[in-house]
């Protein structure tokens, strides 16, 4: 595995693995290395493992093997108080008793740090996250924003060098949790502390990482920068959970270089990129995002004939349903330009695609 | 927006908005009241209406103005500390052969009795011969009794002919009126009951705090284990709950007497001698440990839906922010379970205050509490009206406390689930 982006590693998993109940593993040997200010999300669906790493992280749950490590600290046996990480949880976990200003300083206080000192560090991450006049409130008095404002400061307010953050805008609606992403990312970039985040949100994860930890069934599918992951996913499960996703089923029937033909089960034939596939004779799945195919006139070289199902006018783009080769389930984004292509349902087209973003890939 | 102001808001027939809404409103209250209505009836009939009758009867005794009008009438100019005259010797043996003949005389003995103790023999031995007295009666009635020249008897005639009377609360409350309407304290030996409801009360405390301690753990242990484990644990702690209350107590008694199952063990293992095994029931220890025992599921249980509600993710972010296991205990998951814990405790002491049978069961001599001797005036003295006293007081001091601890905690902080 690759470390960080500058190099030095901060955070280690070394063959980590969990168990619940001494049967079934929900971590199988984990190996990540997170860089020195990195932000790094975990990304999976639930059950996936995910926030079981980030426990195992924060020292709520022990790992049942491996070793993880913190600034070349081995942090196995070190209690989460004394860990000094920051945390930013699901429900934002605001102490409901104490006010804004009492949660900031509980961090400072139980460091033992001076009155003065603990309220002008207050004031600074309230201001931080602009919510500077709301000190003396209750948490159930403000907004879900604005208690996801206080959780983040309060998980700063003690400039910790690691910070993590439990799915924290689960919560929140569609528009205040795309803006939230961008006050979070930057943060982030203004402070250079080392960020993980978990979510099964693909597009959050996309918005806001350096790097993506793809998670599923305890293991990690792909490690790798958001263009990377979604552009050139290494197997199905990225291909299919980032961002939308055509898949046909085919049988190889021939590999030259890194060009592999598949057949489709009605005999017509297909090149694309052998990137995760075994050798001739074996099942793949071929996987091409929809905005990536065009239509194009019989006459283009590998064009592959398709007919029309459903048409979806969708404001900026058509979406258009489509048959190919026996998969009905094939997406094209037809982009509403001057000039495009006019469909009928029922109408057969012809499709074209870069041979590169026909990615030839394991069977799920 | 000035327009509504000035103008009446009318709804779409012409009427204004406000009698519509308000003969809705009217509709829909009226239907809320006749579904509570066979309820409140069968309360009203059967509950309010016999606790408010007998409540009264600490303030109201009509028995010895009804049974002896003729001595009432002849009493109410008397001061209270001058010679009784010939007059009112006269009326007291006219009541005396009426009551005689009424087979009443019993029921007024007994109660000028409460007044001045030794009357009651006084007057049905002089009721049975005032028929053969003759004039002047000062002195046939002190010849057969010399009491009836004593001025003491007259000023408890005196005290128990008022209707309306302060007496029994006095009573109560350790005091005494005199008949010329002043309210003394009793004599030293006869000052139970003030010491009795500190007993009460003092009991229901340590009954509330032992609650506490041993409800609290059990809570927190039954809010954290998974709900398979937690179903199973909480059945144990109901189980009690579903038992006889007089099988529970009957079973300390097996446990707690001297020759009891934990004093064999005691002296099997040798903590104690054959011959000094521990007093545990049938005394204030015996009522603490029962009481405890069966009022504690009245603990837990606020506690429990308290602490269920809190998440485990606060005590997680105190953690990560720091704080040691007690400081995030302490700071951040005790302050929250406020509510249970005052939810739990009123309902233990409240409960407690008023208990009767375990400490009547248990109790001894020194374990016994005011609902006892509320029973002992219903059932044995028969003296009501002091039962009705003391259970107003009873009833008074719940009060205040339950308004005391609405000023201080707060009653809207109480959770009961």
């Amino acid at each position: 595995m690759t470390s960080g982006q500058n190099g030095d590693t901060f955070v280690e998993f070394e063959r980590v693995q969990k168990s619940y109940d001494g049967e079934v593993l929900v971590v199988k040997d984990l190996n990540l290395s997170i860089g020195k200010g990195e932000f790094l999300t975990m990304l999976g669906p639930s059950g996936s493992g995910k926030t079981t790493c980030l426990m195992m992280l924060a020292g709520f749950e022990t790992a049942t093997h491996g070793d993880i490590r913190l600034g070349g600290r081995e942090i196995n046996n070190i209690p989460p108080h004394k860990r000094g990480i920051g945390m930013v949880f699901q429900n934002y976990a605001l102490f409901p008793h104490m006010s804004v200003n009492e949660n900031l300083a509980f961090p400072l206080q139980v460091r033992g740090l001076s009155k003065s000192e603990t309220e002008s560090k207050v004031k600074r991450a309230l201001d931080m996250v602009q919510m500077g006049e709301f000190g003396n409130r209750r948490p159930a008095q403000l907004s879900g924003g604005q208690q996801q404002r206080i959780a983040v400061a309060r998980a700063l307010v003690f400039d910790p060098e690691l910070v993590l953050m439990d799915e924290p805008l689960g919560a929140l609606d569609k528009q205040l949790r795309e803006q939230m992403q961008y006050e979070i990312k930057h943060i982030h970039e203004n402070l250079g502390v080392t960020v993980v985040y978990v979510t099964h949100d693909q597009s959050e994860a996309l918005t806001m990482s350096d790097r993506i930890a793809v998670f599923n069934d305890g293991v990690i599918q792909q490690l790798a920068d958001p263009e990377t992951l979604y552009e050139r996913p290494e197997n199905s499960f990225c291909a299919q959970f980032i961002g939308e996703n055509n898949k046909l089923g085919g049988k190889i029937v021939g590999i030259d270089g890194d060009t592999a033909t598949v057949e489709f089960d009605d005999g017509a034939t297909c090149k694309a990129l052998a990137v995760n596939c075994g050798g001739v004779g074996e099942r793949s799945l071929l996987s091409i995002r929809p905005e990536r195919v065009a239509i194009g006139n019989s006459d283009t070289p590998d064009a592959i004939s398709a007919r029309v199902l459903e048409l979806i006018y969708l404001g900026d783009h058509i979406r258009c349903r489509m048959d190919v080769h026996g998969h009905n389930e094939f997406i094209v984004k037809v982009p509403n330009a001057a000039g495009h292509a006019r469909l009928n349902v029922g109408e057969t087209v012809h499709l074209t695609w870069e041979r590169e973003d026909c990615r030839a890939l394991d069977l799920i | 927006m000035s327009d509504t102001h000035t103008a009446a808001v009318m709804a779409a027939d012409g009427t204004p908005l406000k009698a519509r809404l308000a003969r809705a409103m009217f509709r829909r209250k009226l239907d809320a009241f006749l579904l509570v209505l066979p309820l409140l009836v069968f309360l009203m009939v059967f509950f309010l209406a016999p606790i408010a009758w007998f409540l009264s009867k600490g303030f109201h005794d009509d028995l010895f103005a009804t049974e002896m009008p003729n001595t009432t009438a002849a009493l109410a100019d008397w001061d209270g500390s001058t010679e009784p005259t010939e007059a009112q010797y006269a009326a007291l043996v006219t009541d005396l052969i009426a009551t005689r003949k009424t087979k009443t005389i019993g029921k007024v003995a007994t109660r000028v009795n409460r007044e001045h103790s030794g009357a009651r023999s006084l007057f049905t031995s002089s009721a049975r011969k005032a028929a053969k007295l003759d004039a002047p009666f000062k002195e046939a009635l002190i010849k057969t009794k010399k009491a009836w020249g004593d001025i003491a008897v007259w000023q408890g005639m005196k005290a128990a002919s008022r209707t309306y009377t302060i007496g029994y609360y006095a009573n109560a409350l350790d005091r005494r009126q005199l008949a010329d309407g002043s309210i003394v304290a009793q004599p030293e030996q006869r000052q139970i009951h003030v010491k009795l409801l500190i007993r009460t009360l003092e009991i229901s405390l340590q009954v509330t705090l032992y609650c506490l301690l041993l409800g609290y753990p059990i809570a927190y242990l039954l809010a954290t284990l998974p709900n398979r484990t937690s179903n199973l644990l909480m059945i144990l702690v109901l189980l009690p709950f579903w038992t006889s209350i007089l099988v529970r107590t009957t079973a300390w008694i097996a446990m707690l007497q001297s020759q009891g199952v934990l004093n064999d063990l005691f002296v099997f293992f040798g903590v104690t001698a054959d011959e000094a095994r521990f007093s545990l029931i049938y005394n204030k220890l015996g009522t603490l440990i029962a009481m405890t025992h069966i009022l504690l599921p009245f603990m837990v249980l606020p506690l429990y839906s308290v602490m269920k509600g809190i998440p485990p993710s606060y005590v997680r972010a105190a953690k990560s922010l720091g704080a040691t296991n007690w400081t995030a205990f302490w700071r951040v998951y005790a302050p929250q379970t406020v509510p249970g814990i005052g939810a739990g405790a009123i309902l233990v002491f409240i409960v407690a205050i008023g208990y009767y049978i375990t400490p009547a069961l248990v109790g001894g001599q020194d374990g016994q509490m005011i609902s006892n001797f509320i029973d002992f005036h219903m059932r044995r003295s028969l003296n009501w009206n002091l039962a009705a006293a003391l259970g107003t007081v009873l009833l008074v001091v719940v009060l205040t406390l339950y308004w005391i601890y609405d000023r201080v905690v707060g009653i809207d902080n109480m959770k009961l689930g």
